[in-house]
């Protein structure tokens, strides 16, 4: 299983804090994304915009990624303001 | 120090972290802060209070009534005076102890490179990535310490880059130079979150001064108010990273 979390404006955007994914549907981040858009047609947007940070398992990850069963991946939202 | 020094600043002296030599290089250094907005403001009132003996404040913007809800170093009466001015008449009257330089045009370049070279300690306390690319390049080239925050709505993230560490990441590997900024005019911002950001900035940068502690380097705190949660993430350095990358 896969635990994935939402953070901040994404957590109120999407609705949902968290959400458990089955490891046989997803194997890397990028299908996760798909899958999740794919569950959720409104979440599309928000899940690519190309400034969302990720972290697996509490690090910081760029670009697609393989995920094992038991990971957590947390969605957060870019923040520039000052 | 001379004894009213001793007696300003006894409060953080007493603290086996600061003591006497911690507050002589508190003392003894230059911060550059860039941005005297909402997060600028806590910042630049932390580190005077704190006795950074040289601050070099740098905004071009001026004080509007709309600011006022939440950059505290401003007042209603300097609505339409330059940012880094304003702050500094604030500053004056919390610390008449130490040197306070502004600058009021939009730093170029040039100016930039020069003023983050003379710095011990970058804040960066902008609200925009074109800004804060161009902040985070001068400081890994310069390797002088970046301690960046950023809040907007009811959520912040705080984190520092010090090029001096060869493992550290820079504000490029976390994000990819290719996206508009989300404004606090568009998006709204409450007040106290940026003192909350800020006060941490100004935190992280004492503690770069004075040496002590475990600094945020290679972390990323991320928070979100409407539930008080903090995460704490890992940043590792990008080896790809066009700016602080190994090529």
């Amino acid at each position: 299983m896969i635990r994935v979390v939402f953070f901040a404006q994404l957590r109120e955007q999407l609705g949902t804090a968290k959400l458990d994914v089955s490891i046989e549907r997803v194997k890397t981040l990028s299908e996760l994304k798909q899958h999740l858009s794919l569950q959720n047609p409104s979440w599309e947007s928000a899940l690519a915009n190309t400034k969302l940070l990720v972290a697996i398992n509490h690090a910081y990850v760029k670009g697609n990624h393989a995920l094992a069963d038991g990971d957590e991946v947390a969605f957060f939202p870019p923040v520039t303001g000052g | 120090m001379n004894d009213e020094q001793l007696l300003r600043y006894s409060r953080q002296i007493m603290l086996p972290d600061v003591d006497i030599d911690g507050q002589e290089k508190l003392l003894a250094a230059r911060v550059l802060i860039i941005g005297l907005g909402g997060l600028g403001s806590p910042v630049a009132m932390y580190l005077a209070a704190a006795g950074i003996g040289h601050l070099v404040l740098a905004d071009f913007d001026t004080v509007d009534l709309t600011n006022l809800q939440r950059q505290i170093a401003h007042t209603s009466a300097r609505i339409g005076v330059n940012k880094a001015v304003s702050a500094a008449r604030s500053l004056r009257e919390l610390n008449p102890d130490i040197v306070l330089d502004c600058i009021e045009t939009i730093l170029d370049a040039e100016n930039l490179a020069e003023q983050i070279n003379h710095a011990d300690v970058v804040v960066d306390c902008t609200d925009n990535f074109a800004t804060r690319f161009a902040i985070n390049a001068v400081c890994v080239a310069a390797k002088v310490p970046l301690v960046s925050g950023a809040a907007i709505r009811l959520e912040g993230q705080v984190a520092v880059f010090d090029a001096r560490t060869e493992s550290s990441p820079c504000y490029r590997c976390l994000y990819e130079e290719d996206s508009d900024d989300a404004t606090c005019a568009a998006n709204g911002v409450l007040a106290p979150l940026v003192g909350i950001i800020g006060s941490m900035q100004a935190l992280e940068a004492i503690k770069l001064i004075c040496g002590f502690g475990t600094g945020l380097t290679g972390r990323l705190l991320l928070l979100d108010a409407r539930h008080m949660q903090w995460r704490e993430m890992k940043l590792p350095k990008d080896q790809q990273c066009p700016v602080c990358g190994t090529p």
